[in-house]
């Protein structure tokens, strides 16, 4: 097991190298120069060629791609002062370059924003993992009545819609026509600065839409995994030992259940933790995606290459985890 | 990308298994469609009017030798090793499973060789060499003047049409998309033997000689029986005319009152088709009425190999022997009890790692210190007779010393005698030899 | 978690009572489907002693599981109508409340399937699901006990090292260990009644050999009454004393293992019989099958079920065969033997047509044994 995780790891981070190899080269070979975005901001819009080429040399443009990367990767390890027309900035260790924007290194704007996509994501999870299970456990055990039926289709509907359009029309309902009181001021509180209560009001709203969607999805998951669990021989084996259908239900029912469940949930989960663009767009929230999104727009190179890197390695770490959760789960995979 | 039809459809998974799972109702229309007309063997004889008499002349009695045939598939020291990979990005082998390790024998034209033994011990493997599924580590395969084993898959497309297979699971080796005439049709068209306005006559003509109404060929394979569709499998497997049809437990998944009306037609169809047969079961009761030979396996070894009469008879073998006496038999009633049998511990160890010498040897009760040291060679020892064993001899009268010392050049404990000349190596003729060594008088003897 | 009264029962308490300790009598199992009503099962009537044996053979489909499972109370109650009377150890079975009903089941009598690596649950220790077994009918165990059991069950049945076995989980057993896994976890509490369903058919003969001895000695050892399904007569030839043939729901033979397989009088057992080669038989048998396929549940055959795949129908008047339903009436060799078919000379009809093709070498001794 050790093993694996280390080998996995050893990949991860293999993997890591290629995106952010690739994520260099697209910006690097991209249909305009790297340095132009920058200068079109710094000159307002009327970057000339004798400008865009000191921004180029400054920042290093001009060299070879492989040297750049070189002290791209090297000021992750180590740090490096980056220069910006004349000026010198400090970037420390892990440096993942500075915002063309605020000028300010990106590594900080990253951490800084991470509490708040955690928060939304961590909150969602939570409140669909709490529904959906539940609801899917109860309505496989009543498959088949009008009650299942009506609740399979009614959530069937939910899920067709597309999310973005979810999360707004629950945000304008909630907000605008109906003026939840507490909640309506949407957005992110540090809780280390605003208290706990302006903390989970800003963000209960984007939990509400998080979860009512995810929980239809995962009550519809649970509903047929634990279907699929019930009709097994052991099912009618823990039966047929004589034991309370609480037991024959929870402990062996939905153990084995729970298994595709959660493989679902880690690869959506790490999802989340990448940063949610349309939660936190709709919801005011200063998160991760929210703030790739700003960038694609803004044409923030180092602040697109930092989020996408950082999506990576959420998204390796996550899959490990499910791995390795699923072997615990289920004796039958040897992680090896 | 192999061109067997047969190979392909029998990777298709099911839907059918699928819904049923999913829904988790249970189907029950599909099992006996009341629409299809109770078709019985191969004359449309509705059961109506059918009578005793008339069903008892259909059944057959077992299938009877012809010692002079000669063979139409020729096994020579097969093996086939499965590599066992080590996990990672580079993939060692790091060992190999012996799934089939020098096997030989001969199926007569027209009869049926029967393959007998324990789960894994590489029956089915032997089955897909055959039909060049799997390309043998070893060895050689000579159908019609040519080896087989030795063939690209380009140059066995012609020699596809003459080898053909059935399948186990009815359920999973036909398409459910495709409509039976489409699947036994589909080797006509693949191997481009007769215009395209002639298959459907073909089809039909192969339905009638199932015992399927013809007038089916538009159906779905989930509109019919078990025991139908292992007639439409049985049908595809015939449409080219096979010269050898290897039946890989052709009947374990039907119902016992269906198996019947198969074993009944498969001899039909030998009869009237002259089609060879490597009959691959489980069962022994069954493999004795179909087949006149018989090979047991182990571990993938050929350990007796005989007439009918020998090895049901008079197995010498010990494996073979406790194989015989764990069949549950029907006469029993009329004894009551259970009938005294010889109990095999254990289980049957990994084909990855076999034990040295007499693989057998870790679960049998008469295993010597000769039969870890020296593998005993498979040797005649009668007309049509051929076992593997040191200490070969029936039940109850297996010899105190090995047999075969003198052919090997070692002692009774299995050490080579210096100076002494082996006069049997570890290789024997797939067929038989006019001479074999007697048990009785320790002489070569013959006819 | 149990009640206590019913589950430390001693097995003094469960034997206070007189005749069978298995009794169904006409047993009905209906199952509402969306194409109609199935009676899966109807008209069942059977009896299992102590220290006894009752083979159920019969074609896929003929209702041996659904009627098995129903003494067992296994049907979910909403899917499955279930009507006639089921008495265990004197107690009435059918409309028993489901908590007297757990109180039974594992522990008064239990049941072990064919499929063993599907029949326990695969992310549990072989050991854990043992113990729960044990620890459900013994509510005042400890968890040291029940593992002390588990071990000892295991070792019961022949799993070698049962100490360290039982930490394993199933899939790390070979087919037939799990097998006798299962039977270990049917016979933990000691139970009167073992309903074995096809307990050896997906395993070699050799395993199978293995497993039937085991069930054999255990059922020695602990004198209870024991059901085994199966398709395999040879299987019935040597571990039942009674067997019941059943047909399309319905028993059509039932006596003495002797009398089915050597002296049977209804045409479906002739068919079973002549349709299975056997490995002792004269090679000049016949292996004659049953001609059709088994007939469909929703729209049963009208009078005999058999009569559409039926032989033997025209040595009956008219058409009796196709619109009255034979009772089921005791058989020329003994009262003890029942059969279910209009033949008015089944015993001559089997010794001069049936058992010349299917047996020709014991038509020869029935002429000296009669002679
Ligand atoms: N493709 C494969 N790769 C690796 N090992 C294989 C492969 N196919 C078969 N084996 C192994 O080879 C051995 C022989 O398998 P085979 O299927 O021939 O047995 P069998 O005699 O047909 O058994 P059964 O009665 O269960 O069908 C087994 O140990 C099996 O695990
Ligand atoms: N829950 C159910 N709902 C509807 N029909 C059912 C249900 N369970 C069983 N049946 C039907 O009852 C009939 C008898 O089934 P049963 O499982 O008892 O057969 P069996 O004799 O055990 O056959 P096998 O040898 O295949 O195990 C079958 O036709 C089956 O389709
Ligand atoms: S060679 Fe030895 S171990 Fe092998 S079967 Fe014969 S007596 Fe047994
Ligand atoms: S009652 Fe008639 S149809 Fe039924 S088994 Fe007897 S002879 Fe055959
Ligand atoms: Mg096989
Ligand atoms: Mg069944």
């Amino acid at each position: 097991m050790f093993a694996y995780v280390v080998k996995r790891l050893i990949s991860g981070v293999l993997v890591v190298t290629l995106v952010s190899i690739a994520i260099f080269l697209l910006f690097w070979y991209g249909p305009s120069s790297p340095a132009q975005p920058i200068c079109d901001r710094e000159t307002s819009n009327r970057c000339s060629a004798a400008k865009l080429e000191i921004y180029e040399r400054t920042l290093g443009y001009d060299n070879p791609v492989y040297e750049e990367y070189g002290k791209y990767v090297k000021g992750i390890f180590v740090g490096r002062t980056l220069t910006i027309a004349s000026n010198e900035y400090d970037c420390s260790a892990p440096c993942l370059g500075l915002s063309f924007r605020t000028k300010q290194p990106v590594k900080e704007e990253l951490v800084s924003r991470i509490p708040a996509t955690f928060s939304i994501a961590i909150g969602g999870a939570f409140l669909y993992l709490l529904f959906g299970v539940p609801i899917g456990v109860a309505a496989a055990r009543r498959r088949g009545t009008v009650a299942d039926k009506a609740l399979v289709s009614s959530f069937l509907f939910i899920s067709s819609i597309p999310y973005y359009l979810f999360a707004l029309l629950t945000w304008l309902y909630l907000t605008i026509t109906f003026e939840v009181p507490f909640f309506s001021d949407t957005g992110y509180f540090p809780i280390t600065q605003d208290g706990p209560f302006k903390w989970f009001s800003g963000l209960f709203l984007a939990w509400v839409a998080l979860g009512i969607f995810g929980c239809t999805q995962y009550t519809r998951f649970t509903r047929g995994a634990m279907v699929e669990a019930l009709s097994e021989d052991y099912i009618r084996t823990a039966k047929a030992k004589g034991l309370p259908t609480r037991t024959i239900v929870y402990r062996h029912g939905l153990r084995a259940a729970l298994v595709p469940v959660v493989t679902i949930f880690g690869i959506d989960f790490g999802t989340l933790l990448a940063g949610t663009i349309f939660t936190e767009r709709i919801f005011e929230v200063q998160g991760i995606g929210w703030w790739s999104l700003e960038a694609v727009q803004g044409r923030d190179l180092p602040v697109v290459q930092a989020t996408a890197l950082f999506s990576a390695v959420v998204l390796i770490i996550s899959n490990l985890l499910v791995d390795v959760v699923y072997s615990v789960l289920d004796p039958r995979v040897r992680l090896s | 990308m192999t061109q067997d039809p047969n190979a392909r459809s029998e990777i298709e998974p099911t839907e059918v298994g699928a819904n049923a799972a999913e829904t988790g109702e249970r189907r029950l229309t599909e099992e006996h469609s009341p629409e299809t007309p109770d078709t019985y063997g191969s004359h449309e004889i509705g059961i109506e009017d059918l009578d005793f008499a008339t069903l008892a002349e259909q059944g057959h009695t077992a299938t009877e030798l012809d010692p002079d045939a000669p063979a139409v598939l020729t096994v020579d020291n097969l093996k086939m090793y499965f590599p066992v990979k080590s996990s990672g990005v580079v993939r060692r082998t790091i060992g190999h499973v012996q799934a089939v390790d020098g096997i030989s024998f001969e199926v007569p034209k027209g009869g049926s060789l029967g393959l007998v033994g324990e789960s894994g011990c590489g029956k089915s493997t032997t089955g897909r060499l055959i039909t060049r599924l799997y390309k043998p580590t070893g060895g050689s395969m000579m159908f019609d003047g040519q080896d087989l084993a030795k063939l690209s898959s380009r140059e066995m497309k012609p020699l596809r049409r003459d080898v053909q297979m059935i399948f186990q699971d009815p359920y999973t080796s036909l398409n459910p998309r495709h409509t039976v005439g489409s699947i036994v049709g589909a080797p006509l068209e693949v191997h481009d033997i007769v215009p395209k306005n002639q298959v459907l006559k073909r089809v039909q003509e192969l339905l009638e000689v199932v015992g399927l109404n013809p007038e089916h060929y538009n159906r779905y394979p989930n509109e019919f029986s078990g025991g139908q569709r292992q007639r439409i499998g049985i049908a595809r497997a015939l449409t080219l005319n096979p010269k050898v049809l290897v039946a890989d437990e052709p009947v374990s998944a039907l119902d016992v009152s269906i198996q019947a009306q198969v074993v009944n037609l498969l001899q039909d169809i030998q009869a009237e088709f002259d089609v060879a047969f490597l009959f691959i079961a489980h069962d022994l009761a069954i493999v004795r009425h179909f087949c006149p030979e018989v090979a047991v396996m182990y571990l993938g070894k050929i350990v007796e190999i005989g007439d009918r009469e020998t090895i049901y008879g008079k197995p010498h073998h010990p494996y073979t022997q406790a194989l015989l006496s764990a069949v549950p038999d029907v006469k029993q009633a009329a004894v009551g009890g259970r009938r005294e049998r010889i109990r095999l511990e254990g289980d049957v160890p990994s084909p990855i790692n076999p034990p040295s010498g007499c693989r057998f040897r870790t679960r049998c009760q008469f295993a010597q210190e000769i039969c870890a040291k020296v593998e005993p060679p498979l040797l005649q020892i009668g007309k049509r007779h051929k076992v593997a064993c040191h200490f070969a001899g029936e039940l109850g009268s297996h010899p105190a010393t090995p047999i075969t010392t003198e052919l090997l050049g070692v002692d009774d404990q299995g050490s080579p005698v210096p100076g002494a000349t082996p006069t049997n190596t570890q290789h024997t003729i797939p067929g038989y030899e006019k001479t074999w060594y007697d048990l009785r008088t320790k002489q070569t003897t013959g006819v | 978690m149990t009640s206590v009264p019913m589950t430390q029962s001693s097995a003094a308490d469960r034997d206070a009572h007189d005749g069978p300790y298995l009794q169904v009598e006409d047993l009905k199992v209906t199952f509402p489907t969306q194409d109609g009503p199935v009676t899966a099962v109807q008209g069942l009537t059977y009896s299992v002693e102590k220290g006894k044996t009752l083979g159920i053979v019969g074609e896929s489909g003929s209702g041996k599981s659904v009627s098995s499972m129903a003494v067992m109370g296994l049907h979910d109650a909403k899917s499955a109508q279930i009507s006639g009377s089921i008495r265990v150890g004197g107690t009435e079975v059918v409309g028993l409340s489901e908590s007297k009903m757990r109180d039974l089941r594992g522990n008064s009598m239990a049941m072990i399937f064919q499929d063993a690596l599907a029949a326990l649950h695969p992310f549990y220790k072989i050991g854990g699901q043992l113990e729960e077994a044990y620890l459900v009918h013994h509510s005042s165990a400890s968890k040291r006990d029940a593992r002390r059991k588990a071990i000892e069950m295991l070792d019961r049945v022949g799993i070698p090292q049962p100490d360290r076995r039982v930490d394993d989980f199933p899939h790390q057993f070979s087919g037939g260990m799990r097998q006798r896994a299962m039977i270990a976890m049917g016979l933990i509490n000691d139970p009167s009644l073992l309903i074995a369903d096809e307990p050896t058919t997906a395993l070699d003969v050799t395993v199978q050999a293995q497993i039937l001895d085991l069930l054999q000695d255990l059922q020695r050892e602990f004198n209870s009454a024991v059901i085994i399904i199966t398709h395999d007569l040879g299987v019935i030839a040597e571990m039942a004393d009674d067997v019941l043939v059943m047909y399309a729901g319905r028993c059509v033979e039932y006596g003495t293992t002797k009398q089915i397989l050597t002296a049977p009088e209804m045409p479906y057992t002739w068919g079973l019989l002549s349709s299975i080669p056997d490995v002792s038989a004269s090679t000049d048998a016949r292996l004659i099958p049953i001609p059709g396929n088994p007939p469909s549940l929703l729209r049963p055959p009208s009078g005999c079920s058999f009569h559409p795949r039926c032989v033997h129908s025209d040595k009956v008047p008219g058409d009796l065969c196709s619109t009255q339903l034979p009772e089921l009436l005791p058989a020329s060799s003994g009262t003890a033997h029942l059969k279910r078919c209009h033949l008015a000379d089944p015993v001559g009809v089997y010794q001069s047509e049936v058992l010349p093709e299917i047996a020709p070498e014991l038509v020869d001794e029935l002429s000296e044994e009669t002679r």
